[in-house]
């Protein structure tokens, strides 16, 4: 129910960001700071839970087999393969690592 | 003008497609994270974000608390707000129509939009992408949370590795340049570093933190880390959001 409960809160606030743009004056647009600010956070969050998923288990650092799903899903992208394959071959790769004895 | 002759539709019907299909990794991912069906659904519907929905199960599959998969998927959802801006801007929506289109504002409705230069195209594109990805979004995320539950242990599937690369797949087109790249890699040392000492979850806010003070204090491109995660317009032809933003005044 606790779980229900943020994740209730999460979909009322990811509307209220939205729905705000379209309310502010125009005039905020011309300031470029929260545009930037926007957009440095979305890369840092991005690149911080890409880091914690691959490397992260509770309070403790590790290295397991999904530091080869994240090698193989950036080959992946390099390669420019779409979005799916590339989820497709990080789960592959974490699998057969796992069946090779590396966990 | 028949909708299918106008060419911000064709593009927002192709990037529906395109968007709509990796729902599956999520809705997959999102029942072996510990959410159950219906909340996996509610995050779809309701929050309709990718990059926060990603998140949020990620904080959550990594034993992070709800506060904290809360908090980092709504700073993820931050630039939705500037998307919104760029797009009032734009299209002027007036009514109901500012209050549904708000929910489809989203990385890839807001890049089929403002890529293109005629008033009506940016309209048509806006709502084609934004409601095909609606629609198919949901779907594919139903489909991905029903075939989730069936998996049994998500690791001899390497699900926990599928979850690695979504969200490398959904940084990896913001990293055009050497700056979005630098701020990257402190995020994600400033993540390593705080692992050990603070509980799940609250590396990601730390490294919020460290981000939305290289957006206050430094000066770069406005829309550094605004892009869709499929880019409707090949990269090469499209406008900037900045672009857009500047046309909308």
């Amino acid at each position: 129910m606790n779980l229900w409960f943020w994740i209730l809160v999460s979909c009322v606030l990811a509307y209220a960001w939205k729905l705000v743009g379209y309310f502010v004056p125009a005039r905020f647009l011309e300031n470029p700071r929260m545009s930037r600010i926007a957009g440095t956070m979305t890369i840092g969050l991005l690149a911080s839970l890409t880091v914690v998923n691959a490397a992260a288990t509770g309070q403790a650092l590790a290295a397991d087999a999904r530091l080869g799903a994240l090698a193989a899903a950036a080959i992946a992208l390099a390669l420019r393969a779409p979005f799916l394959l590339v989820v497709i071959v990080g789960a592959g790769t974490a699998a057969l690592l796992r069946m090779a004895g590396w966990n | 003008m028949k909708l299918a002759a106008s060419p911000a539709v064709r593009v927002g019907i192709s990037i529906s497609i395109a968007t709509g299909l990796y729902g599956v990794s999520f809705g997959a991912l999102s029942v072996t994270s510990g959410l159950d069906f219906w909340q996996t659904m509610a995050l779809s519907l309701l929050l309709f974000s990718g990059g926060s929905q990603f998140a949020f199960i990620g904080v959550v599959g990594g034993g992070g608390s709800g506060i904290a998969a809360m908090s980092a998927a709504t700073l993820l959802g931050m630039r939705n707000g500037i998307y919104g801006m760029q797009l009032n801007a734009l299209l002027r929506p007036e009514g109901w129509r500012k209050y549904v289109g708000a929910q489809l504002t989203i990385d890839e409705s807001t890049a089929t939009s403002t890529g293109q230069a005629d008033p009506a195209e940016q309209r048509r594109g806006f709502w084609a992408a934004g409601i095909g990805i609606y629609v198919l979004w949901n779907l594919f995320t139903a489909i991905g949370a029903l075939a989730g539950s069936g998996l049994g242990d998500p690791k001899q599937w390497g699900l926990d590795g599928a979850a690695v690369a979504a969200f490398l797949a959904l940084l990896w087109p913001r990293l055009k340049g050497r700056e979005p790249v630098a701020i990257a890699v402190v995020c994600a040392v400033a993540t390593v570093l705080a692992v050990p000492f603070v509980p799940a979850g609250v590396p990601i806010l730390v490294a919020a933190l460290v981000a939305a003070l290289i957006g206050w204090f430094s000066h770069g491109r406005s829309d550094e880390g605004l892009e869709p995660d499929v880019e409707p317009y090949g990269g090469h032809h499209r406008q900037g959001h900045g672009d857009a933003a500047e046309a909308g005044q």
